[in-house]
């Protein structure tokens, strides 16, 4: 067992990169992030850590320059926040469809306007379309884990594809929990040498992102859809061999809890999946038959492991932590349109939408919304439009 | 058993510091921790609170809190000024503040039942340590040492392990003083 230390999520994602001995790390400050790459740097300043920092004018360019250091075959990492990652959205493409591995850390905060540093998952499920795997903490130590098993996802052969790991801001980003980090040399032989698809260093004639005729750049796409099948099996491997060496196993793209006989499911990503098992203990106290399914890993979007979970359920609770104004919550929208695709009985849906800009959603909050929709769902009077946006003024 | 505690206090006094040192320690007794600052900016010199949870199982709670089973009042001019008020205290709650005068009335507070009210001179111990930057008394470690003489959840040996390790040497040494001092001269001044 390693050292076991109070870290806020922000700290434990910078010693988790440590320990992934980067190459490059290029960042621009933005609040709630820059606690990340102040540490690093700290940790380069006190030789620590043998990486280059490379200070640049923008978000954009932090990621221009993780990328061309990536390319060039270093291990890159760089973090941002809401309008820095909107900022870097055009190279949040190149980079995935360079197919080059890059580790990214989101520390969410909610996009402007106006002004507001709190979160919610607008900025994080923002980059949904762009083809880089994206996983989602619910506490320092999964922000640790996931943060390392990036860097082996993304530089597996059968991925090689960028990775981003997102925490709430302050909820999880300012708070310290308790973090096991392991050995350093167990890590090391574990994560082994960078990987990537090719290598630009001048030592031979390569081109990148010329013209590419239609069918040749449609191929791009389909392999790169093709590779989000195999990032599946990819985690579910490494969440295994991680756990037998480092002793924590999450269960892959998904985590369960109460499942098993559940009637109803409520879905959820982050932190306040902890709130929702709270108030899941309190109604299985009463009797109700409820489990909390938390999405750990939005790229690939898990269809699989949600429908064996749900394809006996009576009723399904998606709570959304951002909104695709004029639709719906973006997990509810890809969780229904995956399950139309396996059943033409799709069990009774909710969307809720809640916890935008940082508003405080408590396990008693919780309660109250699942009361209500199994009590409503066992006695037939549920609405059939059930998407509801809790506003919660305090 | 869940504990909660807020921290208040102005921003410089190093609220935060006590509240992680805090966690720290607990984890050093195989309990389980949370501690985080008031989500968002704050100012030295305004007044800010600092959150804690410490449990022997893992919290899977997030999120600030506004009533405590501890509230621990770094600067008493906040009581006076009644932002005390905006936290309230739990049934058999404790309130640990650092003073002088040692009295505080149930007017001045926002509680659900009786409170235990336990006081040190926490500014005066900080100034005989040295411990003060930019002439700011820094009472955060000896107040920790009052919290855990108030209540008995984390023990004196861990805070001070952690405090060292938090500071390291000279400052490590100085601080864990500040709260081996404070734990000794921590008074009950009675319920309120």
């Amino acid at each position: 067992m390693g050292l076991k230390l109070a870290l806020t999520g922000n700290h434990a994602i910078a010693y988790a990169v440590k320990l992934a001995d980067p190459d490059v790390i290029a960042a621009y400050p933005i609040t709630p992030q820059t606690p990340i790459v102040e540490k690093l740097a700290e940790m380069i300043e006190q030789g620590e850590l043998r990486a280059k920092m490379i200070r640049v004018e923008s978000e954009h360019s932090a990621l221009a320059a993780c990328f061309g250091a990536a390319v060039a075959g270093a291990r890159t990492f760089t973090a941002t926040s809401s309008q820095g990652l909107l900022y870097m959205h055009e190279f949040v493409h190149w980079v995935s469809r360079a197919r080059i591995p890059v580790v990214m850390a989101i520390v969410s905060r909610t996009i402007n306007t106006p002004w507001n540093i709190w979160p919610d998952h607008s900025d994080f499920v923002d980059q949904r379309d762009a083809g880089w795997v994206m996983s989602y903490a619910m506490d320092s130590q999964e922000a640790f884990d996931l943060t390392l098993q990036a860097f082996k996802i993304s530089e597996d052969p059968r991925v090689y594809l960028p990775v981003m790991i997102g925490i709430e801001g302050f909820i999880i980003g300012h708070t310290a929990m308790p973090v096991e980090i392991p050995d350093e040399k167990q890590v090391k032989e574990w994560l082994g040498e960078r990987r990537q698809p090719y290598v630009i260093d001048g030592s031979e004639p390569l081109g990148l992102g010329g013209l590419t005729f239609p069918e040749d750049t449609e191929d791009m796409f389909y392999h790169i859809q093709e590779a989000m099948g195999n990032v599946k099996k990819v985690i579910k491997e490494v969440d295994e061999e991680y756990g037998k060496l480092f002793g924590r196993r999450y269960g892959g793209l998904i985590s369960c809890y109460n499942c098993t006989d559940a009637k109803y499911i409520a879905v959820s990503m982050g932190a306040w999946s902890g709130d929702l098992i709270e108030a899941v203990n309190k109604l299985r106290d009463e009797g109700y038959p409820v489990g909390v399914l938390r999405v750990r890993y939005y790229r690939p979007f898990p269809i699989e492991d949600v429908w064996e979970i749900v394809q006996n359920v009576k009723g399904i609770v998606v709570f959304d932590r951002s909104i695709s104004f004029g639709a719906w919550g973006q997990i509810y929208t890809d969780l229904a349109a995956g399950l139309s695709l396996y059943t033409d009985k799709l069990p009774r849906m909710a969307n809720i939408v809640a916890g935008i800009a940082g508003v405080n959603v408590t396990s008693e909050d919780f309660y109250g919304m699942l009361k209500s929709f199994i009590d409503k769902s066992e006695s037939g009077l549920l609405d059939r439009n059930y998407f509801t946006w809790i506003k919660i003024r305090r | 058993m869940l504990y909660e505690i807020i921290f208040l206090g102005r921003g410089g006094q190093g609220g935060v510091t006590a509240s992680n040192i805090l966690v720290q320690a607990a984890i050093y007794e195989n309990k389980y921790g949370q501690s985080f600052p008031f989500f968002g900016a704050e100012r030295r010199g305004a007044p800010v609170a600092a959150y804690a949870r410490i449990s022997d199982k893992p919290i899977l709670k997030h999120g600030m809190f506004n009533e405590a089973d501890v509230l621990v009042v770094l600067d008493d001019s906040l009581i006076k000024l009644g932002v005390a008020k905006k936290y309230t205290i739990r049934e058999n709650g404790v309130l640990v503040i650092n003073t002088q005068e040692k009295i505080v009335t149930r007017d001045q507070l926002s509680a659900r039942g009786k409170v235990k009210v336990f006081a040190v001179n926490a500014t005066k111990i900080a100034r005989e340590l040295g411990l003060v930057v930019a002439g700011w008394p820094l009472v955060n470690t000896p107040m920790l040492g009052a919290l855990i003489s108030s209540n008995g959840f984390i023990s004196l040996e861990n805070v001070v392990k952690a405090t060292l390790n938090y500071f390291g040497g000279k400052l490590g040494a100085r601080n864990s003083e500040a709260i081996k001092r404070a734990y000794g001269e921590t008074s009950y001044v009675g319920e309120v």
